[in-house]
């Protein structure tokens, strides 16, 4: 069973870093031949990471618009970024200081990001405007991260796994050497799920984890009356009708 | 036109977020473009045979050309943030009016053909098979969109789903599946030089008519001129400017603007149309065709500086593309910014303390401002951002003792669109155009019963036309509605001006700013 999780994980990692390079070269090359900033805007460039930094850690956009999504998007988001952050001794050795300040926080994170999930799951089912937008993949996605965070929190408050040998596992990997991983269920569960989760990141709407650093109307400075801005399949046309 | 066959949404204190009905609007489309309205622009005269693969190959194109279209199509998550945001949606109840909503037309498609989910498992991410039924739902609600940005405020991405409802129309013209208003506008400013096809020698009749109607009214000889060469100033300004109600009263200010701050300008018969319709449709080509034409004015003219009239998507075609589609403008002032605003032009000189207002002169109304869409949220003025949202309010305060704001979540980036833009100003979409202006007529209302609001100024050709013909649907007067360059046209006072109430030589009692 383990030779089967180790070539799984290699395999998602695989897809992901790769499916999610190739989308991130697409949206770079990508050209955006109008300036479509949404004003009022930055007229800096310092400015416009200003304004991506709080529309990517505060969801300021979101905030003006409803704030119960804001609230349950934003404690889903950010309780999962301190989980990622706490799962970062299991890939390291030794542990980071700051890594290994974060893991009391990272309990709480889990809490949080179930709640904000099952937030957004209650809002998704009982929202009639949100519920007609709704396909089965987006209920999916909120079934499959609540399940990935109550296994993982199983794993501290039910039933303890041994994780010292979690992480000979995936350090092992490192160096092409399979470990054994603990036969427990929550912890295959959540294993599994998160490679799901790794396998279908890249073909999904999780594309918005890179796609709102590409979106035009957050990401462009507000100069277009002092600078030309000519995408290169339009310079070509102007150069063939002039 | 008759009021027919729709029932015009109930003002009450608030606009209430309605529930979801689906269909309610799927029976509204506007006139097919006539097949010589698409081959003037390059379009197929009609659809096409091959319109299925033409479709899929013309989104492809547009996904590969344009980054916004694709990062747009890509990471919607369905948060429901929009949900509530369009005015359209908010007047009709049909989900597909919701900027979500209106999107997914696009994107199902899009998940089918272009993406692995979409593929293979199409159930089960909501893509679906492009048919014919389909081109007509997206020519039926992309022509329910007025393009105005503001789902794009509110989304954690930025979507704006006017890149979207561009695209579609894009593909349908693509196919011969024009819309007739747009396309029959764009071929008239091709042949004509203007959206309404005003050839000069009316152009010139019309200036000459506001010349004597303000000697008669002032005493003094304004002119209103028309390709001038060697003028300093090229103005282009929408052609409703030249006719429409209450426009060229805002025409007539421009001029006593330019008058007082003793600059040389012109206007251009081969230049007269600021608005730029190929952005409703979406086209790059057409916009630009439409662009060079105030470059080769300018550049005929030898003017040092363009300044740009009261339109609403004109200004952002001039704003955020013209220096793009037809610069550059080395040719003209560097001192200066292309193009300019009107408004900057004018805020400017009262700075300067160049003119002077008897502010009493607008005291029969109490004002309040209407943001238009393109100005507020694709545009600016002046130096800093939020400039096209102080920047006209400051004007009228200069000119006004009585003004007033709609609602705060009304105005400046939030401004509800009046309901006519992005080519819905057009008859056979007045049903649309009714329910869709009713954010906006509720807010008004309020600010009416509070604040004893009396007029609506706006700085849009579109939006001036919109409530003109929408405000009686409400129970409210068409001529409440004003140009802002008229309130400024009001309260000037021309050197040398004679009034009526004062003697020449009396000071008036308000000065400049």
């Amino acid at each position: 069973m383990s030779s089967f999780f180790a070539v799984l994980f290699v395999v998602a990692a695989v897809v992901l870093v790769f499916g999610l390079v190739r989308k991130i070269i697409q949206y770079a090359k990508t050209p955006a031949p109008l300036k479509i900033a949404t004003t009022p805007a930055p007229v800096t460039q310092s400015g416009v990471v200003l304004r991506l930094f709080r529309e990517v850690v505060f969801f300021e956009s979101l905030f003006k618009s409803t704030k119960w999504t804001w609230i349950f998007g934003w404690i889903f988001h950010l309780g999962l970024f301190l989980v990622l952050l706490r799962h970062l001794r299991y890939f390291m050795d030794p542990v980071w200081l700051p890594v290994e300040l974060i893991q009391p926080f990272g309990i709480y994170g889990g809490m949080a990001m179930v709640v904000g999930l099952a937030g957004l799951f209650a809002r998704r089912l009982f929202v009639d405007r949100v519920r007609y937008i709704s396909a089965p993949s987006d209920y999916l996605w909120l079934v499959l991260l609540i399940l990935i965070g109550l296994s993982g929190l199983m794993m501290k408050f039910v039933a303890h796994t041994d994780v010292v040998m979690v992480k000979q596992f995936f350090i092992g990997l490192y160096s092409m050497h399979i470990g054994e991983l603990p036969p427990d269920f929550p912890l295959i569960m959540h294993l599994l799920l998160v490679v799901v989760l790794m396998l279908l990141f890249p073909f999904s709407k999780l594309l918005h984890v890179p796609g709102i650093f590409f979106s035009p109307s957050r990401n462009q400075v507000d100069n277009p009356r002092e600078k030309r801005h000519l995408a290169p399949w339009a310079k070509a046309m102007e150069e063939q009708q002039n | 036109m008759a009021k027919a066959n729709f029932v015009t949404p109930e003002l009450h204190e608030f606009v209430e977020v309605p529930e979801v009905s689906e269909g309610t609007m799927a029976h509204l489309s506007p006139f097919v473009a006539y097949p010589e309205h698409n081959t003037d622009l390059n379009f197929p005269g009609e659809l096409v045979e091959d319109w299925h693969g033409k479709t899929l190959s013309k989104l492809d194109d547009l996904r590969k050309r344009y980054r916004s279209l694709q990062v747009y199509l890509d990471s919607c998550v369905k948060c429901g943030a929009c949900t509530d945001k369009c005015h359209y949606f908010l007047g009709t109840k049909d989900p597909k009016n919701m900027p979500v909503g209106r999107q997914d037309l696009l994107r199902k498609v899009y998940r089918r053909y272009f993406t692995l989910a979409g593929r293979f498992f199409p159930k089960l991410v909501g893509a679906k098979d492009l048919t014919r039924e389909t081109l007509d739902e997206w020519y039926s609600y992309y022509h329910q969109c007025s393009q105005c940005r503001r789902c794009s405020v509110f989304c954690p991405y930025g979507i704006d789903t006017a890149e979207i409802s561009m695209a579609a129309r894009e593909i349908l013209d693509s196919i011969g599946y024009g819309q007739k208003y747009c396309n029959e506008i764009i071929a008239k400013v091709g042949k004509i030089g203007n959206n309404l096809g005003l050839p000069g020698p009316a152009l010139a009749d019309t200036l000459e008519g506001l010349e004597e109607d303000v000697e008669d009214d002032t005493g003094v000889a304004v002119k209103y001129p028309l390709d001038v060469k060697g003028a300093d100033i090229l103005l282009v300004t929408p052609s409703a400017d030249f006719f429409a109600e209450p426009h060229v009263d805002g025409l007539i200010g421009y001029g006593k603007v330019f008058h007082e701050a003793g600059v040389s300008w012109t206007l251009s018969s081969y230049a007269s149309e600021a608005a730029n319709f190929g952005m409703f449709i979406g086209s790059y080509e057409n916009m630009r065709r439409v662009s060079l034409r105030i470059r080769k004015a300018a550049l005929d003219l030898g003017v040092k500086r363009i300044v740009f009239g009261e339109c609403g998507h004109a200004w952002r075609v001039a704003y955020a593309f013209l220096n793009t589609l037809a610069g550059p403008f080395d040719f003209l002032d560097p001192a200066y910014p292309v193009p300019q605003h009107i408004m900057e032009f004018t805020w400017d000189q009262i700075q300067k303390g160049k003119l002077k207002f008897d502010k009493t002169a607008n005291d029969h109304m109490k004002l309040t401002f209407h943001d238009s869409c393109n100005v507020a949220r694709a545009t600016r003025m002046g130096d800093k951002p939020g400039g096209q949202i102080e920047i006209p309010r400051n004007v009228i305060k200069a000119v006004c003792n009585n003004f007033a704001d709609m609602h705060h979540e009304t105005i400046g980036e939030r401004t509800f669109c009046c309901g006519g833009g992005g080519g819905l100003l057009t008859d056979d979409l007045m049903e649309i155009r009714v329910k869709g202006a009713l954010p906006r007529m509720t807010a008004l209302k309020n600010v009416m019963e509070e604040e004893g609001v009396t007029h609506l100024a706006a700085i849009c050709a579109i939006c001036k036309s919109q409530f003109t013909k929408v405000l009686p649907y409400y129970g409210m007067e068409m001529d409440q509605v004003v140009s802002v360059h008229q309130l400024v046209s009001n309260a000037i006072i021309l050197t040398g001006q004679e009034t009526d109430e004062n003697d020449r030589d009396d000071e008036p009692d308000e000065v400049e700013i």
